[in-house]
Formats: structure tokens, C-alpha cells, sequence
């Protein structure tokens, strides 16, 4: 039995440990934890690694469906695509590092993500973000962007995985406490998947990459828990990343899976050693030894807990079968990449670790993985807010509100963050973030299928009503792939809440994951995979809630797909589905108005899946050439954007009969502006009339201008000016 | 025309664009394509075109392709490059030819200090080369860029040779990262080493937004 060590109550509070929860560690193991085993408690047990304030209700997800082959619980998620190949993708949030430290905490945010879908076997094809940021006026602000974008981009770019699309945003509400949530997609055949389970009794566990160092110590501890004014002393604890090992160790790992030697795989991510032996262990009822001192160390004088908890990057972790050591061995050396054998599996169920001659860890793995505590926190329902009229919103200057929308921080062009980001490289993006495309759109190698990939979330709507507002994230995602021609698959979602332990934040938590989880259900776009990310909150300001999605579509061949580009003089511009004066926390109310309050936009779920279904078919038979869903900004932002992406004007009518602020501005769902030449006008209004749909003519390019009945008239290139122009007159 | 033309592309550890390399070759003139890794030390004498590929050859913490100038294969490179056998470097490989010698310069941080990837416009300065014969009635290509150190400079002196023996082959029409007299690309005295910065292995099929880099590859073809 390993020695213990009399634990002061501080070190237990340091570790995050609750008392009760110590109790269950003194009643699991029948004695008190020495350090190291509290170490490995306090990371399996942080919220980062046991979701234990979620589980019970991330269960509410749909997660199953023809295409899913593995849905949450793995590294990442999977799905069929057709033909014996598989989509491979999840989404991470690395929040807390990257307002420490915002180079290396998204770098190591993007290398992370892809860990977790190569460890399946799966090549990374493309990255997409969701990033987020405080107040412009806020002194780090500009600091943080640079940061973040620069090590989003430092990473990928060179590892060779195109960054095709991402939102940027701003908020007062995250000046302490900045949003990076990265998302990789790749692409596998399906009978060369890897997984954390499958490993047997007796099995050598080998470990690869990079050596372990004294970074990261405590980053899935310090990700579970609020920033106060000492955070940016927290430096340590975030981790270094280096791109070129991680290209090292995607070629190594997919060589070596290439073989017929992996039981089980899986990479060393939060919580390092701990989690991947544990996990892999866990997942099949296994015992682990770990000989630590054959753990390769990158420092001397290392101490067990220090490796057990050290989040170096770019680290693997995988039982071989037995025997197969050998062939594991010459391609790590190819690579040039660290290898030792480093300890294997038993019968015991238990978690042990030898250092110099003695065993310094003996502890149940059970408590420590499937059967972490979880806890039903208490929450309050967000009260419901009335609609917000367009007669609250007074009189209007039209035109320069439309130019204002344009140029406010969540909507200006996005130009100066992906221009540095690689967006081609593996020569198959066909459409990414400089292309008018509401999804982007990725070829599956050597084929004519294509990937639609987008990330979204609007979470002024969730804080106001965070069901509805759960369900318009998902909407969004769904609408953004079928604007392309693709059919949307499955969602990956990074939900990043507040503190979860206060019940206005649990109820914000529960409301949107019951909302998610309808509009999944009947969207039949199911989860496969996610990440939660809490304590998002510095001095007791919470973000804004902020549950990121990140869907997936295909379209069988990429040559029917479209964008939003592309019109000539004499399109014309129809308006699918109805608009409602409602302009409750909508982009206008908050920019014109300076209020955040209302109703968000209700989603009829049913209409929006009929309205994509003729969408859907109207791309398929080739009747429309562009199409844009209608969100932020309504439906004047969405012919501001036709205009803008063709470099052409649009004489437009109102659409309805509500008020000019609400035909203008309102954020109704389930609408599509559809393009088409007027050479196809018989077959498409024969296409349309049978959907009882509707349907409305708005008008037809022509001339440099958006004329929109005598509300408004704007150049083209006086729109361009002012959405182009606001970040990098900010960045300087 | 040597429609069994074969050809390599060098694969650097940290190579990222050598399978896009060995696709574009293949789409662009149906040419055989080995890839060959850095840690040989023998390419046959048959090559009609050794390709080196973009992306981070060593991890590039050091100045960029200095490392690469070192691997095993590098010997094999100045053989066959003063046996006269066509090679092109594009991006990290530009970078690679100007650390080994072969083209004379080196590629500098972006002016910008950010990594740029856009779509760059490019003048074929010199279609009289053996990579640009078949620009000569196409004389504006498309290619994207995306580099962090793609700003070319060289002293006086060698700026004025290349301009006066017109050996450079691409100027940008938008300079995207300060290079000097917007050199995107250049070739060697001898006239078979090119060193080009915009990315043709991206830019070689209408549906990746332009094909104009297939011309480079079709020019070695005649």
C-alpha cells in the first residue's frame, strides 16, 4: 500500500475537491489519498473531464441515427458517408489557457481537438472556430484577438489542415473571460476506426510523442473553476504547443494504424496520463500498472505526480497486443518521435503506479471514470421576456442603420482574421471563409462528395430564452448546410456556460440543452459528439450563454452545390417563409436601440424542416443559383450580403405586410432569400407551388444599388466599405 | 512530348502540400510521381522534374528551410540540379532552394508581421522559361498564396542581375507580403530552378477557383 501523507484541508481546497466529495474518496479507498492520488482525483473529478454538473442532462441528446456509427463518449465523433468512409469530428472549447496565454492556449486548443479525431484513425481535413471575445473598448481585447488568431493559424497553418470557416464575436460579457472553441473534421474508413475501448488483460501499454514535461499541470483543474484576479498568474498551467510534432504524430499514428496492433488508442489530452491510461482502463473494467519511471520526461527530477498530471502536448497513449511492440517501435523511429513501453493492463480494476522500487499509487479505477459523481444541481427556468414591437424601435434612418449593422463588430467582414489562416492547403476546399457560402464546403478526397461544414451560435437569444434559443443554434446550423446543396448529418456542440453551481446558470444550462435536443430530434441532425466548458465567469460576471455548434452536412457530388454569389443583372430574388414583427433580442434592437431584452425569434421546427426540404429539392433540381438563409440582421443584411458578394445591386420590394422596421430587421426563422435566373422562372414557381409554402418575389439585380422599396437605397460599394472596414481600422 | 515523364516530389517531415504537389503533377500532365523522403540519398538519374513542396519542412523554428538544406537528400538536389534536371520549390521549397544555394535572395517575415493566405493576380514576367512557355498567351495567372516568410529580398546587385538577365518569372500585381520589385518568383543562371512563393499545387483545377497553375507543369511538357 502506497504511503499516505496527513492532507491539509487547503490542500484539498486547492486540488478542487468539495469535502463531500473527499468523504466518497475516503470511503472508496477505505484510507486517506496521499498526493498524487488526490492529484488524480482532482482531475478525473474536475468538471473538465467528468462532466459531473451536465451528465444527467446531456443524456436528453439524441445521439443515435443511420448515419452515426459512435456517438458521444469516445474522442470524437463518427459518422457514415457513403462508399466505406467515415466523417470523424468533434468540437473543444480551451478557454480559459487562451485568456492566459492567447498564442499557446488556442494553438494547443486546435492541436488538441485534432488529437482526438487522428487518435480514431481519421486524417484531419479541415478546422472551424468559434471564437469570442470582450468589448472592443475593452483594453484586452485587441491583444487577445491577435493572440488567439495568431496561434489558431500558427498551428494549423503549419501542421497542413485548412482552417475553412469560424464566427468572431464580441461581447462585454466575455472582457474576463474569452471563448476559443476549435473543431476538427477528418475523414476515416469505416473499418479503420480506432477506439479508447477494446483494450484486453495483459497488453502492453506503450507511450509516444513528445516527452512530458512540467506544463499544463492542473489545466483541467483550473478549467473548472472561476477566474479571479490572480488568473493571469496562472501562466504555468498553460501548455506549449509545437505544430511540428503534432504533424509528426498524426503521420506516425495513422502509419502505425495502418498495422493490425492497437487494442485500444487514445491521446493524452486534459488531465494527460491520468485520463488516457484511466479511460482506456475504465472503459473495459481493467487494471492499469504504469512503471513511471519509464515515462519519458523532458525535465529531471520529476516526481510521479507531476507526469500523472502534466498536460504537455502532442502526447499518445495506446495498448498494443501483445508481442507487436517491435513494429510500434520502427515507425516511432521513422518519426523521430519518443517511444517507450511504459507499463499494462490487469485484472485488478485498479490504477496502480510504480516509482523507484515502490508503489506510489493503488487506487480503484471505477470512482475514478464511469463512476464519477454527478449531481442534479438546482435551477431556475429563465422568466420568459414579451416581443418587442417595431414600434419600440421609434423612427429610423434605414440606410444608416443598414450601413451601422454592417460595420458593428459581430457582423463587419471577418477578412483580417482568416487571411491568416490556411484555408487551402490539401488542395480541397472548395468553399471557405472568402467565399459567399453559408457553409464551407470541403471535397472527401479523390471523390465527388463534399463536406459542408459551419459553426454557430447566437447566444443573445439564449440568455433571453435559452430553449428557444437552443433550438434556433441547431436551426441555424441545419439552414446553413442545406443553403449549399448539402444534407446536414450530425452536430458536435461546445456548450460554454457560467458557473453551474448557481441555479439562474444551471437553468440557462438545462434550458438549452432541452431546446438543442428538440430541434436535433426533429431535424434529425443527432450529436455524436460535444464538450462542455463551465465556470466561465471572472469576479462573478458570467458569460453570455454561449452553447456552440459545429454540423456537418454531404452532398454527394460538389458540383451541384451553390453559395450566395454569383448573380447577374436580371436574377431574380425570391423570399421563402413569413416574417413576424417581433424584433426582441435581435442584432437591430441591440445596435439601434441599445437593448438586449425581448423574445428571441421562435422556432417552428416542423416548418423549418419543411421549408429545408424544399430548399433542398430546388437545389437538387437546379432551379435556383443562390441562396442565404435570413439570421443576424434579418432580411435587409441578407440582400446587403447578395449585393455584396456579387458586386451588384438589388431593386427589392418590402416582403410583408408588418412594419417596415420588422420586414427590414426582424430575425424570424425558417426563411431563405432564393436567387434564380429568370430563364427558369416556369420550373421553379411549378417546383415551389406544390410546397404551400410561402413564396414572395422581392425583386431582380440591377444596377450598383440596394434600392428596397422608398425605404432605402444604398451603393453597393458604400455597404462593402463599411463591412469591410471596421477590423482592421480596429486592429490598426 | 515525354508523356511518361517522371517526376519527385522531396518529402520533408514537416512537408504539408506534398501530396497536393504529387496531385497537381498528376492532374496537370498525367506524369508518374514518386514521393521520395528527405532521409534518402539517391534520386535516379531518369527525373524529368523534382518538385519541393510547401509547409514547414523541419518545423521551421529555425529561419525557414535551413534545416532542409541539411537532410540527406539535399545532395542528391545539387546533383541533379547542375545535371540540368528542372526543379521547382514552391513555398517552404522556394525557401529550401534559396538556404541550399540554388537561387540566390531569402524570403523574409511577411511585411505585415501575420501570415497572408488570399488569392494573389500574377504577371508572367518571362514566359520564355522552361515552367512558362505555356503562359505565353495567358500572361495574368491566379494562385493563392499563404505564407508567413514570403518577402523576398536580395541586395541591389542581385535584384539588378535578375531583372537585367530576366530571370524572374512572377511578379504579384497586389504585393501581399512585401517582397522586393514584387518578385513572386525567380529561376536560376542555368535556367532549370525555380523558386516561387504563390502555391500552383493549389491552383491547378477550375473548381479550387483557378487552374492557371496547371501551366507550369504543362510549359515542362512543351
Amino acid at each position: 500500500m502506497p504511503v499516505t501523507e496527513q492532507l491539509t484541508p487547503e490542500t484539498i481546497a486547492q486540488h478542487g475537491i468539495k469535502p463531500d466529495e473527499y468523504q466518497v474518496i475516503l470511503n472508496r479507498l477505505g484510507r486517506a489519498p496521499n498526493l498524487l492520488e488526490l492529484g488524480i482525483f482532482s482531475v478525473m473529478w474536475s468538471e473538465h473531464c467528468s462532466y459531473k454538473s451536465s451528465r444527467i442532462h446531456l443524456s436528453k441528446f439524441p445521439t443515435s441515427g443511420p448515419a452515426v456509427i459512435q456517438g458521444p463518449g469516445e474522442n470524437a465523433g463518427v459518422i457514415d458517408i457513403g462508399d466505406g468512409q467515415a466523417c470523424i469530428f468533434k468540437m473543444e472549447s480551451h478557454n480559459h489557457p487562451s485568456f492566459i496565454e492567447p498564442y499557446q492556449g488556442a494553438a494547443t486548443g486546435v492541436g488538441g481537438i485534432m488529437r482526438d479525431v487522428f487518435t480514431m484513425g481519421a486524417r484531419p481535413v479541415a478546422l472551424a472556430n468559434a471564437i469570442r471575445f470582450g468589448e472592443p473598448e475593452n483594453a484586452n481585447t485587441k491583444r487577445l484577438l491577435a493572440g488567439v488568431v495568431s496561434g489558431i493559424g500558427g498551428y494549423g497553418n503549419c501542421v497542413g489542415v485548412p482552417t475553412v470557416c469560424g464566427e468572431t464575436n464580441f461581447d462585454k460579457s466575455y472582457n474576463g473571460n474569452i471563448l476559443v472553441n476549435a473543431m476538427c473534421v477528418g475523414l476515416a474508413e469505416t473499418d479503420k476506426i480506432f477506439y479508447s475501448r477494446g483494450a484486453k488483460i495483459g497488453s502492453p501499454i506503450v507511450y509516444f510523442g513528445s516527452k512530458t514535461g512540467r506544463d499544463g499541470i492542473h489545466g483541467a483543474t483550473m478549467a473548472s473553476a472561476d477566474f479571479d484576479e490572480g488568473s493571469e498568474e496562472k501562466r504555468p498551467t498553460v501548455q506549449v504547443g509545437d505544430p511540428f510534432m503534432e504533424k509528426l504524430l498524426i503521420e506516425a499514428t495513422l502509419e502505425l494504424m495502418q498495422t493490425d496492433c492497437i487494442e485500444a488508442i487514445q491521446d493524452m489530452g486534459a488531465a494527460g496520463l491520468t485520463s488516457s491510461s484511466v479511460e482506456m482502463a475504465g472503459k473495459e473494467g481493467l487494471g492499469i500498472v504504469l512503471k513511471m519511471n519509464d515515462v519519458p520526461v523532458r525535465e529531471t527530477h520529476m516526481t510521479p505526480y507531476e507526469m500523472m498530471l502534466s498536460e504537455s502536448q502532442e502526447r499518445m497513449l495506446a495498448i498494443l497486443k501483445p508481442g507487436e511492440e517491435h513494429i510500434a517501435q520502427a515507425i516511432m523511429e521513422k518519426w523521430d518521435l519518443d517511444y517507450a513501453v511504459i507499463g499494462y493492463t490487469t485484472d485488478t480494476g485498479r490504477l496502480v503506479l510504480e516509482f523507484d522500487g515502490e508503489i506510489v499509487c493503488d487506487i480503484p479505477i471505477g470512482p475514478l471514470s464511469e463512476d464519477a459523481p454527478k449531481y442534479d444541481r438546482p435551477w431556475v427556468k429563465t422568466p420568459p421576456q414579451p416581443p418587442v414591437h417595431a414600434a419600440e424601435l421609434g423612427d429610423i434612418d434605414f440606410g444608416q442603420a443598414v450601413l451601422k449593422l454592417l460595420a458593428c463588430p459581430d457582423i463587419a467582414s471577418k477578412r483580417w482574421v482568416w487571411e491568416q489562416y490556411d484555408r487551402h492547403v490539401m488542395a480541397d476546399t472548395l468553399a471557405a471563409s472568402d467565399k459567399p457560402f453559408d457553409a464551407a464546403l470541403v471535397r472527401v478526397h479523390g471523390t465527388n462528395k463534399a463536406l459542408a461544414i459551419t459553426t454557430d451560435c447566437t447566444p443573445r437569444y439564449v440568455l433571453n430564452d435559452p430553449y428557444e434559443g437552443g433550438k434556433q443554434i441547431v436551426a441555424e446550423s441545419y439552414r446553413n448546410i442545406i443553403c449549399t446543396g448539402a444534407k446536414p448529418i450530425a452536430i458536435t456542440d461546445n456548450l460554454n456556460f457560467g458557473n453551474p453551481e448557481k441555479p439562474e446558470t444551471m437553468g440557462q444550462i438545462v434550458g438549452a440543452i432541452e431546446g438543442m435536443a428538440e430541434a436535433c430530434r426533429i431535424l434529425e441532425y443527432p450529436v455524436v459528439s460535444g464538450n462542455v466548458s463551465l465556470y466561465n465567469e471572472t469576479m462573478g460576471q458570467a458569460i453570455l450563454p454561449t452553447p456552440v455548434v459545429g454540423g456537418v452536412g454531404l452532398i454527394g457530388d460538389y458540383h451541384n452545390a451553390i453559395g450566395y454569389g454569383g448573380i447577374v443583372d436580371g436574377d431574380l430574388v425570391f423570399l421563402i417563409g413569413e416574417t413576424t414583427d417581433n424584433l426582441g433580442a435581435t442584432l437591430a434592437l441591440r445596435e439601434l436601440s441599445g437593448r438586449s431584452d425581448g423574445a428571441p425569434p421562435r422556432v417552428d421546427l416542423p416548418l423549418e424542416k419543411r421549408t429545408a426540404a424544399l430548399v433542398s429539392s430546388l437545389i437538387a433540381q437546379r432551379q435556383i443559383k443562390a441562396c442565404h438563409d435570413l439570421s443576424n440582421g434579418g432580411f435587409a443584411l441578407g440582400l446587403a450580403k447578395l449585393c455584396m458578394a456579387s458586386n451588384i445591386g438589388i431593386d427589392a420590394q418590402l416582403p410583408e405586410n408588418v412594419p417596415t422596421t420588422a420586414a427590414l430587421f426582424a430575425e424570424t426563422q425558417a426563411r431563405y432569400l432564393v436567387v434564380i435566373s429568370p430563364d427558369n422562372l416556369d420550373g421553379f414557381n411549378a417546383a415551389v407551388a406544390q410546397s404551400g409554402l410561402l413564396l414572395r418575389e422581392i425583386g431582380a439585380a440591377s444596377g450598383a444599388n440596394l434600392v428596397i422599396a422608398d425605404v432605402l437605397s444604398l451603393s453597393t460599394s458604400a455597404m462593402r466599405k463599411a463591412n469591410e472596414n471596421w477590423l482592421p481600422e480596429f486592429m490598426g | 512530348m515525354p508523356w511518361h515523364m517522371k517526376s519527385a516530389v522531396i518529402v520533408y517531415p514537416g512537408s504539408n502540400c506534398d501530396r497536393d504537389c504529387k496531385i497537381a503533377i498528376e492532374t496537370s500532365i498525367g506524369a508518374e510521381v514518386a514521393m521520395i523522403w528527405h532521409k534518402e540519398t539517391k534520386l535516379s538519374d531518369e527525373l524529368d522534374l523534382i518538385v519541393l513542396p510547401g509547409g514547414f519542412a523541419h518545423g521551421d523554428y529555425l529561419r525557414c528551410g535551413a534545416m532542409a538544406a541539411l537532410s540527406p537528400i539535399n545532395a542528391e538536389i545539387m546533383r541533379h540540379a547542375k545535371r540540368g534536371t528542372p526543379i521547382l520549390g514552391i513555398c517552404n521549397g522556394f525557401q529550401v532552394l534559396c538556404e541550399n544555394g540554388l537561387l540566390e535572395g531569402t524570403l523574409l517575415r511577411n511585411a505585415s508581421l501575420k501570415y497572408v493566405c488570399k488569392d494573389v493576380d500574377l504577371d508572367v514576367v518571362n514566359t520564355d522559361t522552361i515552367f512558362t512557355t505555356a503562359y505565353k498567351d495567358h500572361e495574368i495567372a491566379t494562385m493563392t498564396v499563404g505564407n508567413g516568410e514570403g518577402n523576398y529580398f536580395a541586395d541591389a546587385e542581385v535584384l539588378a542581375r535578375l531583372e537585367g538577365e530576366n530571370r524572374v518569372a512572377f511578379k504579384y500585381r497586389n504585393n501581399p507580403n512585401g517582397s522586393m520589385h514584387d518578385i513572386a518568383g525567380i529561376i536560376n543562371k542555368q535556367g532549370n530552378v525555380m523558386g516561387l512563393m504563390p502555391h500552383p499545387d493549389r491552383a491547378f483545377a477550375k473548381e479550387l477557383g483557378s487552374d492557371d497553375g496547371a501551366l507550369i507543369f504543362q510549359s515542362l511538357v512543351g
